[in-house]
């Protein structure tokens, strides 16, 4: 594409020497060189970026997580596997991968499933739909750190708001101590969690639905098909891909959970919300320990790594065929 | 400047000097100080004081010093505290550090002597150092050695409301930790929280296990333990005991664990709205109280942490920590001429009249004018033994280790020897 406005030496105005018998074979192996040198020209600034500010740091961490190092100079004393055996004993990282798989379940099993319930009403023929869509956004769009603030005042025990609108509807016996009790901390947290991030998921079924043709629906109908029937035989399985990348992106988004745990609890009390990148935080910038959170970033990475590609692998692989795992595009 | 021809600043500036065309030294940042041709000493004050009203009334001082002093020019370096931290922890790292710095003496200002960087003012400060306050001179004191000389000093005690104390027929404050305890019960019977705790931010519920630890085991035994790296001298243990019988009680407000320290719905908050009787806090408390609650006036009172019966520290011995410049290893007398001006009492009544400080010269009280100040002055005047906040004696890894396993003592999760353990555990490895 480019080449028929780069010199080359059968048109003789380019800066090489001309050669006295045009040679087509040769000519297109430079063309294609040329090309090849355009587009790494074009990738190396994104790549120096990318090897200098990604790749670079997080070896960097795999490899500070071998010493006990507190994070100034550079790490000298090899301590071999002792980070990741201590992790493995520590109750409070045990506990942490605990309560992600609590999250990742509790999301699957009521913030999803809620929030397609939320999409499959708001697909129907209802006043005012854009506003309430529109509505249950709003919470994805406040920043986490916002968030936190805004329900630490709403669950503070007594002078909350949650208290006096359950003390002004005669509930008042249930509300409690909410983030500050150790049983109810997780179930308080991940009520936020759910107002925040189910407008998302919300969105994404929305948009899923929306590409579901009317014809499908329709022929159902004339089937004699139920609504229970439609929405399990066509609404479902047309959505089914869309429901994947919305499971995938709530379980990586559960595994990485930080801003809003630090924000309102700081991973207490006593521990009993703290989330892996809380702890990573604490031993990281806390106690300066950052060989030992390296060694956190990388279980986290890991964990991460290995659910990306067993998820792609397993689950992705239809929607993903001809995109990245088939170039050719043969395998449709 | 009598170190100037041992220095290599000076010597590259005496080579400029001789013409060696080195004009362009000057303007590398880090090696603009020294003294220049013209015979003027430039020196490098780094502090932290990046909030009014310390920050005018600190560079009004500096000029007033450069007028007393035209061959000196000052310049200010001001960083956030927690940048100022991590700051000073790579300047150490490289072996470089200012000619003034801001310290908080104890754990920290050890490392940076030991590695060598910090000029030993004993001999060069005694004449005017001597008669500033003792106990805040105590944080930057290493093997009878002066290292640094205070400009703040401030302690922890109990602020209490009076009405409520009133209310709940306890007409004196406790001295001793049964009699504390009493309160706490005589209170909790009148249906009055007796204590407002921030169980979220964990570093005020260390407060009641070192104070408990330097009156049960003693300020030595604290030393010995962040020493050896032994933390399990049975004074300790009982230390957290005790504390475990307080909790025993249910002093502290509804969902403290949860609750910070300055927000809207924080410890401060409810002990200046008067929702609860005492808290545990620093001099700066009533400041607080009266900033994210109402503040109590002339309700508030301060008394000393109890003495435990049996214990081997005393109620005059006071948990706190304050500020204070230490030197670089050969800093020019100019520098040291500074810190005599700054710890002069016209310096320091300025100070504790426009800044918010308790005073460090005996003549700069005067500058007082608020009781609870007074008393929280009398209490450092009269101290017979000193503990620096456990956060800056220790070790970043221990010191919050203490406060992770002290709050995991008042959640219930944690008995008072695993408190020990843990405390020992955290030393070793860090």
């Amino acid at each position: 594409m480019t080449s028929t406005f780069l010199p080359d030496e059968r048109t003789g105005t380019g800066l090489a020497p001309t050669s006295p018998v045009a040679r087509p074979g040769r000519g297109r192996a430079r063309r294609r060189l040329v090309n090849w040198l355009t587009a790494v020209g074009f990738q190396v600034p994104a790549l120096v970026l990318f090897i200098g500010l990604v790749l670079l740091p997080m070896l960097f961490a795999l490899y500070a997580a071998f010493f006990r190092w507190g994070g100034f100079g550079m790490p000298s004393d090899y301590i071999g596997t002792d980070n990741f055996t201590q992790l493995f004993k520590d109750d409070v990282f045990l506990g942490d991968l605990w309560r992600c798989l609590l999250l990742v379940g509790l999301s699957l099993v009521l913030q999803l499933p809620f929030a397609l319930a939320m999409a499959v009403a708001l697909n129907q023929r209802l006043r005012g739909r854009a506003v309430y869509r529109m509505l249950f956004f709003a919470p994805y769009v406040l920043s986490e750190a916002i968030t936190g603030v805004l329900f630490s005042m709403v669950f503070a025990p007594d002078d909350g708001l949650a208290d006096h609108v359950l003390g002004a509807v005669g509930l008042g016996g249930i509300g409690g101590e909410w983030f500050a009790d150790p049983s109810y901390v997780m179930a308080t947290l991940f009520l936020v969690m759910t107002w925040k991030y189910f407008g998302f998921h919300m969105m994404l079924y929305l948009a899923g639905l929306q590409s579901i043709p009317a014809e499908l629906t329709e022929a159902a109908l004339i089937d004699g098909a139920g609504p229970w029937q439609r929405f399990r035989n066509v609404t479902l399985p047309l959505l089914a891909p869309t429901l994947r990348i919305s499971v995938f992106l709530s379980v990586i988004g559960s595994i990485q959970l930080f801003d809003l745990v630090w924000v309102i609890t700081q991973g207490g009390p006593d521990h009993h919300s703290e989330t892996m990148a809380v702890t990573m935080f604490q031993y990281g910038f806390k106690r300066y320990q950052v060989g030992y959170a390296s060694a956190i970033s990388v279980v986290m990475f890991g964990i991460c790594l290995v659910f990306a590609l067993a998820y792609q692998r397993f689950v992705l692989r239809r929607d993903l065929e001809g995109a990245t795992t088939n170039m050719r595009g043969d395998g449709a | 400047m009598g170190d100037r021809a041992l220095s290599r600043r000076g010597f590259l500036a005496a080579s400029a000097a001789a013409g060696l065309g080195m004009t362009a030294l000057s303007g590398c940042g880090g090696d603009s100080n020294g003294s220049s041709a013209d015979g003027t000493t430039t020196i490098e004050w780094w502090n932290i004081s990046t909030t009014e009203p310390t920050k005018t009334v600190w560079a009004g001082l500096a000029k007033k010093f450069e007028a007393q002093n035209p061959k000196v020019k000052l310049k200010i370096v001001q960083l956030e505290n927690d940048a100022y931290k991590s700051k000073m922890t790579a300047l150490t790292a490289s072996g470089k550090l200012p000619d003034i710095f801001h310290t908080w003496g104890g754990g920290v200002l050890r490392q940076q002597i030991d590695a060598g960087l910090v000029e030993d003012l004993t001999d060069r400060t005694k004449p005017w150092a001597d008669g500033l306050l003792s106990v805040a001179k105590q944080p930057y004191i290493f093997d009878k050695k002066v290292y640094g000389i205070p400009f703040d000093i401030g302690m922890i005690g109990f602020w209490y409301n009076k009405a409520l104390f009133r209310q709940a027929g306890i007409s004196t404050p406790p001295t001793t930790w049964s009699g504390f305890l009493d309160a706490v019960k005589k209170l909790k019977a009148k249906n009055i929280t007796p204590i407002a705790l921030a169980g979220k931010e964990k570093w005020p519920e260390m407060y009641y296990w070192a104070y408990l630890a330097m009156r049960t085991a003693g300020i030595a035994a604290l030393q010995k333990a962040s020493d050896d790296k032994d933390f399990s001298d049975p004074g300790l243990v009982q230390a957290g005991q005790h504390l475990q019988d307080l909790v025993k009680l249910q002093p502290f407000q509804k969902g403290f664990l949860g609750a910070s320290y300055s927000t809207p719905t924080g410890q401060a908050a409810t002990m200046g709205n008067g929702k609860a009787a005492m808290e545990l806090m620093g001099q700066w408390a009533p400041v607080v109280e009266a900033d994210s609650g109402k503040g109590l006036g002339s309700n508030l009172g301060f008394f000393p942490f109890p003495a435990v019966e049996g214990g081997k520290g005393a109620i005059t011995e006071v948990f706190g920590g304050g500020g204070g410049h230490a030197l670089r290893k050969g800093a020019p007398q100019a520098a040291v001429d500074f810190l005599k001006f700054f710890a002069s009492e016209a310096t320091d009544l300025e100070l504790v009249r426009k800044t918010n400080t308790l005073p460090i010269v005996p003549g700069a009280e005067k500058g007082l004018s608020d009781p609870n100040t007074e008393a929280v002055q009398a209490q450092l005047k009269g101290a017979t033994g000193f503990q620096l906040y456990l956060d800056q004696a220790y070790a970043p890894a221990v010191g919050q280790e203490v406060n992770d396993s002290v709050s995991a003592l008042i959640a219930g999760s944690k008995s008072p020897e695993q408190v020990t353990q843990s405390i020992t555990k955290a030393a070793k490895e860090a």
